[in-house]
C-alpha cells in the first residue's frame, strides 16, 4: 500500500540554507546538501528546495544546488522557486532533480504546464499553491502578496488537466503558525481533483500530521519542526504508525 | 562496462553514481557494454524516438544475454505499445501499457517479489520509490507485483531481462542494495 509522504522543506537564498519565522530574522543556516543528508537520515521520504535568492545568477546557482544535492541524495528531491521557462525546467530536471514545481508563472502562463508535461510527463512537475481564505480559498502570487483573483476550485483542476503531477498547497493563514495544518483547505483541495496533494504550512507537532492525512493529504511538508529540533521525522513517524497510519519507517 | 542510457531525459547521476557505470548514447559503447542499464522518466512516445538509432543494438544486446535492468520507463520501453501515445517499443512483451483511471502513482510503496537474485539481501516489505502515470498489467513476465487501485507489475525477470517499475536509485538503501546485486551479476 501507498505510504503517506513526510517531506523535509528547506528554504535556500543563495545557494545557502536559511531559516526564519515568517520571512523575519533571517539566518544562515548551512549547506543545503548537510542539511539534507541529515533528513534523509532521519527518514523523510523526500526533499523540497525552495529557491527563495532573487539574483541575476539565480538560475547557475539552482543547476549548482542540483547538481550537488543529486550526488548525495538517493530520494527524490525537488527544487522551485522563480523558473520562468520550459528551458529552466527541464534543465533542472535533466541535472538530476526529480521534480520541479512553478508557482506565480504558472499562475500566469497556466499553458506553461502543458509545455513541460509533454516533454517530461507530468510525474515530474508540481504546481506550488498558495492559498487564502477569504470568503472561499483564493490562489495568492508573488510569493502569497498578491491575490491572483482565482478561486481555488477554478486553478486546481485547470492545472490538473494541463498535465500538473502534484499540488504542494500551502496555506498562507497557518504557514509559519505551528499550529496546525488548514486542515479544511487541504480536505477541500483534495475533494477537487485526482492527483496526489501535498499539505504544506502549520505543522508544529507530530499530531498535526495525523489530522492532515486524515483530511485527505498524500504527503505533508516539515519545515520549523525539523529546522528548531522539535522533532525529528522519525518521531513524527513511529507516531503516524502507532496510530494507524502507513508510513515509510 | 556497465553502459547507462542516454536519450535526454535526464535524472542520470545517481544512477551512475550507484553503479560506476558510463552514461552514454553512443552505439559502439552500449555494442561494447557488459550490462546495460536503461533508466529514464517522461513519456513513452519520447523514449521510443529518443532511442531511434540505439533501438536495434539494444535489441541484439538483449537477445545476445546482456544482462540488462530497465528502470521506470525502462520497463514500459520493453513492451510494444502504451495508452500514452504512439510509438512501438522493444516489444519483448506483446502488451499495451495502460494508464491508471485515477491519479498518479506517486511515492513509496511496496513489492510483492519472487525470491529473486537481485533482491538478495532486501527484506520482504520494504518500500520502493515509485513515480509513474502508466503501468504494465499483470502477466507471465510478472515476478513482483505493487498494489495501486489495483495490482500492477512492478518488477521483470525473465533470463537476462531485469525491469522494474520503482527507481531503485531513489529507494534509499534498499534501492542502492538491488543495483549493486544487478552490478554484481556474473
Amino acid at each position: 500500500m501507498l505510504a503517506k509522504r513526510i517531506i523535509a522543506a528547506l528554504d535556500v537564498r543563495n545557494g545557502r540554507v536559511v531559516k526564519g519565522v515568517r520571512f523575519m530574522d533571517i539566518k544562515d543556516a548551512g549547506d543545503p546538501v548537510e542539511n539534507a543528508v541529515i533528513y534523509q537520515d532521519q527518514g523523510a521520504d523526500e526533499i523540497v528546495f525552495l529557491d527563495i535568492s532573487a539574483t541575476d545568477e539565480k538560475r547557475d546557482i539552482m543547476i549548482d544546488l542540483v547538481k550537488s544535492v543529486s550526488r548525495e541524495l538517493n530520494i527524490p528531491f525537488t527544487v522551485g522557486g522563480g523558473i520562468r521557462s520550459v528551458k529552466t525546467a527541464l534543465n533542472l530536471l535533466r541535472e538530476g532533480c526529480d521534480k520541479v514545481f512553478l508557482n506565480t508563472y504558472a499562475i500566469e502562463n497556466p499553458w506553461i504546464i502543458k509545455e513541460i508535461s509533454r516533454e517530461t510527463g507530468s510525474a515530474n512537475l508540481v504546481i506550488a499553491v498558495d492559498a487564502m481564505y477569504n470568503n472561499g480559498y483564493y490562489v495568492y502570487k508573488n510569493a502569497g502578496r498578491i491575490n491572483s483573483g482565482l478561486k481555488l476550485n477554478e486553478w486546481l483542476p485547470l492545472a490538473e488537466y494541463l498535465g500538473a503531477g502534484e499540488i504542494l498547497l500551502t496555506s498562507i493563514d497557518s504557514d509559519g503558525t505551528m499550529k496546525g495544518f488548514d486542515n479544511r483547505l487541504i480536505s477541500e483541495a483534495s475533494s477537487m481533483i485526482d492527483i496526489p496533494v501535498i499539505a504544506s504550512g502549520g505543522a508544529g507537532k507530530p499530531e498535526h500530521f495525523l489530522d492532515a492525512f486524515m483530511a485527505g493529504a498524500s504527503g505533508a511538508l516539515a519545515a520549523s519542526i525539523l529546522h528548531f529540533k522539535i522533532n525529528t521525522v522519525n518521531d513524527i513517524k513511529r507516531y503516524l504508525r502507532s496510530n494507524g497510519v502507513n508510513v515509510r519507517l | 562496462m556497465i553502459a547507462i542510457i542516454d536519450y535526454g531525459s535526464g535524472n542520470l547521476a545517481s544512477v551512475e553514481k550507484a553503479l560506476h557505470g558510463v552514461v552514454t548514447s553512443d552505439p559502439y559503447k552500449i555494442d561494447m557494454a557488459d550490462k546495460i542499464v536503461f533508466p529514464g522518466a517522461g513519456s513513452f512516445s519520447a523514449a521510443v524516438s529518443g532511442i531511434k538509432n540505439i533501438r536495434d543494438i539494444i535489441i541484439e544486446k538483449i537477445r545476445n544475454g546482456t544482462p540488462y535492468l530497465g528502470i521506470c520507463l525502462g520497463l514500459e520501453i520493453l513492451f510494444s505499445e502504451s495508452e500514452e501515445g504512439p510509438g512501438t517499443g522493444l516489444s519483448f512483451f506483446n502488451e499495451r501499457l495502460k494508464r491508471f483511471k485515477k491519479g498518479i502513482h506517486m511515492g513509496w510503496n511496496t513489492v510483492e517479489f519472487n525470491d529473486n537474485i537481485i533482491f538478495s539481501g532486501i527484506k520482504k516489505g520494504e518500500y520502493f520509490y515509485f513515480v509513474h502515470r502508466y503501468y504494465a498489467p499483470l502477466g507471465s513476465y510478472t515476478c513482483g507485483k505493487t498494489f495501486f487501485n489495483g495490482y500492477f507489475t512492478s518488477f521483470i525477470n525473465i533470463n537476462n531481462i531485469y525491469a522494474v517499475q520503482f527507481h531503485p536509485e531513489k529507494s534509499g538503501e534498499p534501492g542502492l542494495k538491488l543495483l549493486r546485486n544487478f552490478g554484481e551479476l556474473a
